[in-house]
């Protein structure tokens, strides 16, 4: 707080409007930053935070409303523009070329050079190196970006807004790919940064975090300003309910329940990731029928290849899975699938649907080799069409009307077509991968509700989620992933976030 | 105020739907012929007179138009059944030419009745490019050595082993560039045999308009084609294994994740492309070439069916009607040099502009809307 | 035996010049990220251009020149609708080879009174040979390093586009471009006008190869000149990694095999071998390498995908 200037405005956004087509993403938003302040931005995703942030940018243009930048007027045609009044940003998904240096990447666009535009590396390397000391941020200014870890990515990103002369920094989501040890980190770079007299906004939809770290919050709801608040003087559950706009309790309805028999059994599981080093270093998990099982850990312990060789996307190298005692390692997709076992992807989109096809043409992409949907290789779309008017009805999917290709639904409606599929084949095992990611909150109570739903059926459910606050709420065990190996497992009522958080950061079990 | 609301009806049409902007570009692509012709000094409506006349002032010049469509809609079908499976298809070429190549052999190599030699023949074509095809299928499903590669280093190497076949001793014919002919249990040219009887000539000179027809080698290969496209359209919309292949097409990483062997689609996609291909090399030397040449360039079936089917969307009846159209343009502009003095090329140019257009349904929806935004300010002042 | 293989080299060296200016086109516009399939019709409108202006002015170099600016001209087209109006690049490219050959068969017939073949250079008109008469006639250096002047400026490109894309300000940016455009955008570099300017001068490089083919190889155009030498050249890029240098090898490679076709072909060769299946053996090799060696990897992440500044 001492840090703000309140006479200093940084950043003025008035009556902000942005349409695409007939939708509108931002309506009339007003934003206002001092000097030296950190101020979050919180809505639900697809609330427009990020939309408003990259008008800010340069990278979109308002369709209607003003920016002032210092108190002057300024119309940010292109990003230049923004660097050039001293605006940097950090984007989610970071920008950055893999091939390249972390030098090369933070000077892109600023190189300096020597004569006739051959570029002076010496120099960069060195301008890299005396900036990440003036701000304590350290960085190998000669590695490849593809072979460094995600947290140091992030610095070369915020190292890449400084070395522009940025003055305010823009943070999309800074904290989705990060431990919780990490955060903390990265939360006291942000302050030593406001003592250096830069002024921070961070986009996010965490609570815990912007009452950790930030000055003030702004609230934005489906694209409306809802509020500007002092964090001081707020609670989580006040920001949590502007930002939905209702009541909200982030906490899982389930009943108490006494799990069965062991289900999925992994055990000594090996697998390799893309560039062929072990991911999945001898990992052993058991999950039972009638309980959820949840994965915690930091992305790139070895999730998303546990999770493909559970679906047969990727080989196992070696280790045994086994499924009410049929053992299924090494098996096709197909194979696994009869053996029931279903599952819903980590990327819905690459992996969950096909875009193109319809939603009828989504709901069979299992069993559409099977009757009623196809006879002697003829599909019988009648039968087809039918099933799906079916799950769509059961399932609320919006719009209702099977013939829409998916790629014309919202996320959540995307991700509904999925479990509705995946659980009508009536698996014994759920694999459950990030299914809550992008989604807001309806969707997302939506998805833990049929998660809880087939633990009560008496089946084994799979959790693999980055955001520790949905594995804790929705899990029975929660079992903890670090660098291929499950390094504890404790019960969800035991569980607390800073020896979690411990484990995910390699720091061993208690127990 | 009728008029007003009927143009801007036309203008909505246009900003949606794929078959207006299939329309639009044709007609962009005559637009621009017509401007070429016009600046090259020439009168374009005189050149699109006698283009016109060309295809339809005779019967033989309506049959020669739907004769030389024939390779062209298969090819446009082999490249668009690809498309629709997610690969690019510029192999079209070499298996037309692998397709010819097996015919000519067979069609030279044994005598049979025709009942047995046509379908043999035909089915020899069709196995060797199949074959061909896949091997573009397995390096793309094998190694992930992009299609488009694979294909155009196929297309050559056909080209070169048809140079090969073509002069062996015992199937070169002595003192030329070319195969012996196949045998006339091999052909599907109609009436072939009747056509040099007495009888057969009396008759033609009796009637001017089948006798006109008969004058040219009007074959069974458009009934084929026909055919086909009818067989592509039902396997890619109505079975299973359409629904596979698509799939693939679409996304590759869901169907892998649905349980569909990729690797196998890709493969089998290719094959039935390079099938296609090869009916279309085949049935033209069946019915029209009955023999193979030593070829010093491409010759272009393949090329062109590729604009066939993005003329024709990648459906059935597209590359049916395209094939058609782009027949007629081409049979057409050869008249108009002999009559007028004016560069045949202008129909490269013309379908070149088509297809140009169709690779940017961006910029016809932006003319509509800055058209409709035009006409919207318009009225309200 | 020494003057053979002089022979062979020196018909490498000519034969790979005209695929080397085409495949640094493709470098070039594919590490800015658009793939450009119409090299072959960006050649083919270059031959006819250097072939037509090298008639009537005399001067090659004017006609070089022209040529370039030609294949530039097309490759405006494939860039306006690649880059701005975010076309299939393929389907572009296809267009674009339609286009090319028919504008420029329609041009030959319109300069030519209706003739599809431009006439003759006279000798003394073509391309200039810098080290004619250095070496003594028909010897191992002359056959060799007697080559027309194009020849020599392929190989400098080669230089001169190496340097460029991996030692300036400019090409770090072509290739951030072609990587990942996204990021380069939020630096404020302009997705746009460096695709633009990449295409273009990729067109401007086919061009040059073409009027290599016409003013130099031979000395006039006609329909059959260019026949698929800008897709060879498109393979070449592949196969050399999206790298000056890479495709420079493979153009020799190509190159070499057209050299020993010819020398097989004279009169008096010691082998008696099938023309044919010795045309084959580049493609047959590239494919196989294709499957060895070279994977996907090595295309730049974003080549052929379009760049859409309001995605998303």
């Amino acid at each position: 707080m001492k840090n703000i200037n309140f006479d200093h405005k940084v950043v003025e956004m008035k009556n902000i409007t942005k349409k695409f087509g007939n939708f509108t993403a931002n309506d009339n938003i007003n934003l206002t930053v001092h000097k030296g302040e950190i101020h979050a931005l919180l809505g639900e995703n697809g609330a427009g935070k990020s939309t408003l942030m990259n008008i800010l940018y340069g990278l979109y243009q308002p369709t209607m409303g003003e920016i002032y930048i210092n108190g002057e007027k300024t119309n940010i045609t292109d990003p230049n523009v923004a660097i050039k009044k001293g605006i940097g940003m950090v984007h989610q998904h970071f920008m950055l070329v893999e091939p390249f240096t972390v030098a090369e990447n933070i000077v892109l666009g600023m190189e300096p050079t020597s004569t006739l535009g051959t570029m002076n590396m010496k120099k960069a390397v060195k301008n890299v190196e005396d900036i990440s000391k003036q701000y304590g941020l350290h960085v190998k200014p000669n590695e490849k970006i593809q072979d460094i870890s995600v947290g140091m990515q992030q610095r070369v990103e915020i190292l890449k807004a400084l070395y522009r002369g940025a003055d305010t920094l823009i943070l999309d989501e800074p904290t989705a790919v990060l431990t919780p040890q990490e955060i903390k980190e990265l939360i006291q770079i942000m302050r030593n940064l406001t003592t250096q007299g830069k002024t921070i906004i961070i986009i996010t939809h965490k609570l815990k975090e912007i009452k950790e770290a930030a000055d003030y919050c702004t609230i934005i709801r489906r694209g409306k300003h809802v509020d500007t608040v002092e964090v001081k003087s707020t609670t989580e559950d006040e920001l949590a309910s502007k930002m939905v706009g209702r009541e909200v309790s982030f906490k899982v309805e389930k009943e108490q329940k006494q799990r069965g028999d062991v289900g999925l059994k992994i055990e000594n599981l090996v697998v390799k990731d893309n560039r062929g080093i072990d991911a999945v270093r001898g990992l052993s998990l058991e999950v039972h029928v009638g309980e959820i099982l949840g994965v915690a850990g930091v992305d790139g312990n070895g999730q998303t290849e546990l999770i493909e060789a559970l679906t047969g996307l990727r080989s196992i190298t070696s280790g045994k899975v086994t499924v009410n005692g049929n053992d299924v390692t090494n098996k096709t997709p197909k194979e696994i699938f009869q053996n029931k076992i279903a599952s819903i992807p980590e990327d819905r989109q690459k992996r969950g649907l096909v875009l193109d096809y319809t939603i009828a043409e989504n709901m069979v992409l299992e069993n559409y080799g099977e009757q009623p949907f196809s006879k002697n290789g003829i599909l019988n779309k009648l039968e087809i069409n039918k099933f799906a008017k079916d799950l769509i009805e059961k399932f609320d999917v919006r719009p209702n009307d099977e013939t829409i290709k998916t790629r014309a639904l919202s996320g959540g409606n995307q991700q509904k077509v999925i479990i509705a599929r995946e659980v009508t084949n009536d698996p014994d095992i759920l694999i459950a991968a990030q299914p809550t990611r992008g989604l807001d909150v309806g969707a997302i109570e939506f998805v833990h509700k049929s998660l809880v739903r087939q633990r009560d059926n008496d089946k084994a459910v799979l959790l693999v989620s980055l955001e520790l606050d949905e594995v804790m709420n929705v899990s029975d065990r929660i079992a903890v992933i670090y660098e291929g190996k499950i390094v504890g497992i404790v019960d969800a009522k035991d569980a607390d976030e800073k020896s979690l958080g411990l484990m995910m950061a390699g720091g061993g079990s208690q127990q | 105020m009728k008029k007003q609301s009927l143009s801007n009806k036309v203008i909505d049409f246009l900003a949606k739907g794929n078959l207006a902007f299939t329309i639009t570009s044709i007609i962009l692509g005559f637009l621009i012929g017509a401007v070429v012709l016009a600046l090259a000094g020439f009168n374009p409506v005189e050149a699109y007179t006698i283009m016109i006349q060309g295809i339809f002032s005779r019967p033989s010049y309506i049959a020669w138009t739907i004769i030389r469509s024939t390779p062209i809609i298969i090819t446009g079908l082999s490249v668009a059944f690809a498309f629709r499976t997610g690969l690019f298809n510029i192999g079209a070429e070499g298996q037309f030419i692998i397709g010819a190549i097996a015919a000519a052999v067979v069609g030279y190599a044994v005598e049979l009745p025709a009942i047995i030699h046509i379908p043999l023949v035909f089915l020899a074509a069709i196995t060797a490019a199949g074959l061909w095809g896949g091997i573009a299928g397995y390096l793309k499903a094998k190694f992930g050595v992009h299609e488009v590669i694979s294909t155009i280093m196929l297309n050559w190497i056909a080209l070169y082993l048809n140079n090969y076949i073509v002069r062996i001793e015992g199937f070169q014919r002595p003192g030329a560039q070319r195969s012996h002919e196949i045998h006339e249990s091999a052909r599907i040219i109609v009436l072939e045999q009747w056509k040099r009887t007495p009888e057969g000539r009396e008759w033609m000179r009796g009637s001017e308009f089948f006798g006109d027809i008969l004058r040219t080698p009007v074959n069974w290969g458009f009934v084929v084609a026909i055919i086909l496209a009818v067989i592509v359209w039902y396997l890619l919309n109505k079975t299973t294994l359409g629904y596979e292949l698509k799939a693939v097409g679409f996304n590759r990483h869901a169907a892998e994740y649905a349980g569909i062997n990729v690797p196998k689609s890709m493969l089998t996609s290719m094959i039935i492309a390079g099938a296609l291909a090869g009916a279309a090399g085949g049935l033209h030397v069946m019915g029209i070439s009955r023999s193979i040449a030593s070829l010093a360039a491409m010759e272009g079936y393949g090329f062109d069916g590729i604009a066939v089917a993005l003329i024709g969307a990648n459906t059935s009846i597209g590359a049916v009607l395209a094939g058609l159209l782009f027949s007629a343009i081409q049979y057409g502009g050869t008249k108009i040099q002999p009559t007028l003095g004016a560069p045949t090329e202008v129909i490269n140019i013309m379908i070149g502009t088509i297809v140009f257009f169709i690779a940017m349904p961006k910029l016809i929806k932006y003319f509509a809307q800055q058209l409709k935004k035009k006409r919207g300010a318009k009225n309200a002042g | 035996m020494l003057d053979s293989l002089g022979f062979i080299l020196g018909t490498t060296l000519m034969y790979s010049t005209p695929l080397i200016y085409a495949a640094l086109g493709g470098v070039i516009s594919e590490n800015s990220g658009v793939v450009n399939i119409g090299l072959e019709g960006m050649m083919t409108i270059g031959a006819l251009i250097g072939a037509t202006v090298g008639f009537y002015s005399g001067n090659p170099w004017l006609a070089f020149l022209a040529a370039g600016l030609a294949g530039g001209g097309l490759a405006l087209l494939h860039a306006i609708a690649s880059v701005t109006f975010e076309a299939d690049q393929v389907v572009s490219g296809i267009a674009m080879n339609f286009l090319g050959p028919g504008i420029a068969l329609f041009l030959s017939r319109l300069f030519f009174e209706g003739a599809t073949m431009t006439k003759a250079i006279p000798s003394g008109n073509k391309m200039p040979r810098p080290l004619n008469g250095v070496f003594p006639r028909n010897s191992f250096f002359d056959f060799i390093f007697n080559q027309y002047a194009t020849v020599y400026m392929a190989f400098f490109l080669v230089f001169i586009l190496w340097y460029t894309l991996y030692r300036t300000k400019l090409g770090l940016r072509i290739r951030a471009v072609g990587e990942h455009p996204r990021a380069a955008d939020t630096l404020g570099v302009n997705v746009f006008r460096i695709r633009y300017l990449c295409v273009i001068l990729s067109g401007v490089l086919a061009g040059f190869g073409g009027a290599s083919m016409s003013l130099a190889i031979v000395s006039n155009f006609r329909p059959t000149l260019v026949s698929g030498h800008g897709f060879i050249a498109l393979a070449a890029m592949i196969f050399g990694k999206w790298k000056p240098q890479g495709a420079m090898w493979a153009c020799l490679l190509f190159g070499a095999s057209n050299g020993l076709v010819v020398y097989l072909g004279r009169p008096g060769t010691p082998f008696e071998i099938s023309q044919s299946l010795l045309s084959m053996i580049p493609y047959v090799i590239t494919l196989v390498v294709l499957a060895g060696f070279v994977g996907r990897a090595a295309a730049p992440a974003a080549v052929g995908t379009p760049y859409e500044k309001g995605e998303r």
